[in-house]
């Protein structure tokens, strides 16, 4: 069976018959605002403030006020219904030219990286010069939605004709249905939270608590380490008093760790591993980056930092148990790393975004497994493993945190950067692999490469 | 806006109230906005030298109303005391009492302007005592004044005359409302070099320009003054301030670099920004600094490094860099930001005043380095300059503060902006080495 086939195989694998000649599309920057813990120093900020803020930072950065950028594509997960045109909004309040078009996209956690991924293509085919990828989410300024019974009665009675009619109407309401329906992360067919999906992947894979903690450790000091050194001076334009990622603990231990109580998967017992210091908390944030063409960036004297080789996106059957909610990326990468005829043993970094400890070390676990590469993978054997030394090394979102659709253009836009500074140092093309799960079983993973 | 103080003195009631008590009487002062004319009314030019002569006849090129000799009652913009050819103390006495007799018809926001010979490249002690009267007379004429008149002068080193391009480069931003704060101040014009604008509104055209601590305050209003005046701004700020200086960015069309500039590396790294964007680098603003007051014997570690690292450490390993860079080559301009504190000292500020005194040291010293490749750095010291951070001064000894100077106001960061503005450009490429206070002739120091 072939890689890509999750299901039925498909004769010739997944490369296509014949690849038209593109041009290339690079990563100028990018620019984000520290992300806060929900109910923090943006619990009054909307998701239109904050992608505001985080476009003016990149806009200022590279001096963009008035630019007309070929295309904007940004979104958020929790999203308002106001907020339709959320990216339109938001670009209009910005520095750039009024006539800048955007699109807004939904894709779960990976709508950042989804976003990068369409405006590169855009690029690479000629169709834009320019574009702004971005993603912001605000679980403090979460929509409220009011019950499916005052909903009904409410449409009713922009329906009604006559009074009699609308007070027979509001006789309909009863007092439960004046209480609002709070935000859910719920996976709707399952009734089960992101959390105790993970817990149930956690423990098929036998994933310890201590090698949980442990990355949540290294995701802390790593970050901490990178703010020391000035790694996000460029990368990042403070917003409402927060200079740095609210959620980032540079004193925590493993200790600290370990005294935390379980959250998710309880009904495990003491198999219990995942708490809240190795899951991700609910964060607000936003984050941008600059693509462009290499003529519209030479053009401006604008560096290129790094340069978008190729993505993919997958889903699993998580309904039926088949896999695991987050493990999509593991499919994702073996199929997109057979396209461009690569092996783990080529990249120089990895970005695999946390949504849990537990999510990166059952993925690690699943492509180290000699039988999940045979009978899933389609492969010979094991996929391969990954040099934990090149792993998420200026930390991720169990210590920076992780506003849904902010994370993929936090992750790019390090990337980018690192990929950028190890070139730089060793005279050597550097590659990285950049993985998002998502909500929905879905998964988006994409390869950059230095410039 | 000025002061509320001084609104209200310079309305109806107000203004019979003060002057029925003896009060302040400070006047809102004229301060240049795009397109008003240089000078509002007739400028004399007095003196029978041919410098005066020269002077008389640039000035009619620019399109003013120039006079040799004052019309009795004709209210008059400027009057321009050409001094250049003092021999003896005796010769003051024509010239000066020739303005005295015209004093009475100067314009509110008016201007005196002399123009004569330091004293110490004098060839006689007769020549040397009439040179320093011209300070004394100057400084002391300028505390007469009223109504946001100012007083200055601009002296002529040794081969300049009164028709070197930065002597007219000087006469203009003097006669200017650019130079609304500036008082009882002489400026030296050492050198031949320097050009008048092409373009009078935008003499910065074409330059690069960096500002640091461009965040807010006085920085973010430099900033500003040189967009307007037509230069590509990249701002500098630490991480921190981030937020803020983006809004300024974006408002003047620059470029953000956030970037601690006590960084080993943070010449190099505004050289590489400056040279990837703009292949160039014209002016660097030193405008960063902080204060940490505290009287000496409760001085710490902490609050004496922090102000020296900042105020002048900082400038020094900058400077250092801008001047082994092929980038900055090209008739360069450093303009540092002094203070009062500097020269006259201010209680609980021995630190502040340290590093203040350090950036006119550096100033003076720099000069040669900058000479050699046709460049030029100086100085400017503000007085009292209403900010955000003269704000948060107690509303007592803040009211006594602002009146002690000959304009009895605060200064506007705009003021500070408008002098950098000047020192920056290509008409003041003959002065370099020197410090400008922007004070309205404080009383203390001068």
């Amino acid at each position: 069976m072939p890689i890509d086939g999750q299901s039925t195989p498909t004769p010739g694998g997944s490369v296509p018959a014949t690849v038209p000649e593109t041009r290339r599309a690079v990563i100028v920057g990018a620019n984000r605002i520290p992300f806060a813990r929900a109910g923090g120093a943006y619990a009054k900020s909307s998701n239109q403030d904050m992608l505001t803020a985080a476009l003016d930072g990149l806009i200022a950065r590279f001096g963009l006020q008035e630019e007309r950028i070929g295309q904007v594509a940004a979104g958020a997960v929790l999203k308002h219904s106001r907020d339709f045109n959320l990216t339109r909004e938001a670009v209009l309040g910005s520095a750039l030219s009024a006539e800048t078009p955007v699109y807004d996209l939904q894709q779960a956690c990976a709508t950042g990286l989804e976003t990068v991924v369409g405006l590169a293509n855009k690029i690479k085919l000629g169709q834009i010069d320019s574009g702004i990828a971005g993603g912001v989410d605000s679980a403090s300024d979460a929509p409220v939605v009011v019950s499916e019974g005052l909903r009904e009665v409410i449409l009713d009675l922009h329906r009604a004709k006559s009074l009699p009619q609308r007070l027979q109407i509001l006789g309909r309401l009863r007092p439960k249905d004046l209480a609002p329906l709070a935000p859910g992360t719920a996976e709707p067919r399952t009734g089960l939270s992101m959390g105790e999906h993970q817990a149930l992947t956690t423990a098929q894979w036998k994933i310890s608590r201590e090698a949980q903690d442990e990355l949540a450790l290294n995701s802390h000091h790593n970050l901490a380490a990178a703010y020391e050194s000035g790694f996000f001076d460029d990368l990042m334009t403070p917003y409402r008093g927060l200079t740095r990622d609210a959620n980032l603990r540079a004193d925590t231990s493993l200790e600290k760790l370990a005294a935390l109580k379980p959250v998710f998967g309880r009904n495990l017992g003491a198999d219990a591993t995942m708490t809240a210091g190795n899951s991700t908390p609910l964060t607000d944030g936003a984050s941008t980056v600059l693509l462009a063409s290499d003529d519209w960036a030479d053009a401006r004297d604008l560096p290129k930092l790094a340069s978008v080789i190729d993505a993919e996106a997958a889903a699993v059957d998580f309904v039926h148990g088949k896999d695991g909610l987050l493990m999509a990326p593991v499919f994702a990468v073996p199929r997109l790393l057979a396209r461009q005829n690569l092996t783990l043993a080529d990249f120089d970094y990895f970005e695999i975004h946390e949504a849990f400890a537990a999510t990166v070390l059952s993925s690690l676990a699943a492509w180290e497994d000699d039988e999940f590469g045979r009978t899933r993978l389609g492969l010979d054997g094991a996929f391969g493993i990954i040099d934990r030394s090149r792993l998420n090394v200026n930390g991720s979102s169990l210590a920076a945190g992780h506003p849904f659709a902010a994370t993929g253009g936090r992750i790019v836009g390090t990337l980018a950067k690192m990929l950028h500074a190890k070139a730089a140092s060793t005279g050597r093309p550097a590659r990285g692999l950049v993985s998002v799960c998502a909500a929905g079983g879905q998964g988006v993973v994409a390869i950059l490469e230095s410039l | 806006m000025a002061d509320t103080y001084t609104q209200l003195v310079n309305s109806g009631l107000g203004r019979n109230l003060a002057k029925k008590l003896n009060l302040p009487q400070p006047a809102v002062l004229r301060r240049y906005k795009p397109g008003q004319p240089l000078v509002i009314g007739p400028v004399v030019v007095l003196g029978d030298t041919p410098g005066a002569d020269k002077l008389a006849a640039e000035l009619l090129s620019w399109d003013l109303d120039v006079r040799r000799h004052a019309v009795p009652a004709e209210k008059l913009g400027a009057i321009i005391l050409v001094l250049d050819g003092l021999q003896h103390p005796s010769d003051l006495e024509k010239p000066v009492l020739a303005a005295a007799g015209s004093l009475r018809d100067l314009r509110s926001g008016g201007r005196i302007i002399t123009l004569s010979h330091p004293s110490a490249e004098a060839s006689s002690p007769e020549t040397a005592a009439a040179r320093q009267g011209v300070d004394g007379f100057l400084r002391s004429l300028a505390k007469e004044l009223r109504s946001g008149a100012t007083g200055n002068g601009v002296l002529l080193a040794d081969g300049t005359t009164t028709t070197s391009p930065s002597a007219l480069g000087a006469v203009r931003f003097l006669l200017s409302g650019r130079s609304a704060f500036v008082d009882g101040q002489f400026l030296t014009v050492s050198t031949e070099d320097g050009a008048l604008p092409a373009e009078p509104e935008r003499p910065l055209a074409g330059k690069v320009a960096v500002v640091t601590g461009a965040a807010r305050g006085i920085g973010a209003q430099i900033a500003r003054t040189l967009h307007r005046d037509g230069a590509t701004l990249i701002l500098v700020d630490i991480p921190a301030a981030g937020d803020q200086l983006a809004t300024v960015a974006n408002e003047v069309r620059g470029t953000a670099l956030q970037l601690d500039i006590t960084g080993a590396d943070a010449g190099q790294r505004i050289i590489d920004h400056a040279a990837q964007r703009h292949g160039r680098l014209d002016i660097v603003v030193h405008n960063a600094g902080i204060t940490r007051d505290k009287l000496l014997a409760n001085m710490d570690h902490t609050r004496w490094n922090a102000v020296i690292n900042i105020n002048i450490a900082a400038q020094l390993r900058i400077n250092e860099a801008l001047l082994a860079s092929e980038h900055f080559r090209t008739s360069p301009r450093i303009v540092s930001v002094a203070s009062t504190s500097g020269i006259a000292g201010n209680r609980g500020q021995t630190n502040y005043a340290a590093s203040k005194g350090g950036v006119m040291g550096m100033v003076r010293a720099t000069a040669p380095l900058l000479a050699s490749r046709g460049g030029t750095i100086n100085a400017v010291a503000p007085g009292f300059i209403e900010t955000e951070m003269t704000a948060r001064i107690p509303f007592a000894v803040r009211e006594v503060a602002r009146r002690l100077n000959s304009l009895q106001q605060g200064g506007r960061p705009s003021d500070v902006a408008e002098t950098i503005a000047f020192l920056a450009s290509d008409a003041a490429g003959g002065i370099n080495g020197e410090v400008l206070r922007v004070c309205g002739q404080n009383l203390v120091g001068a």
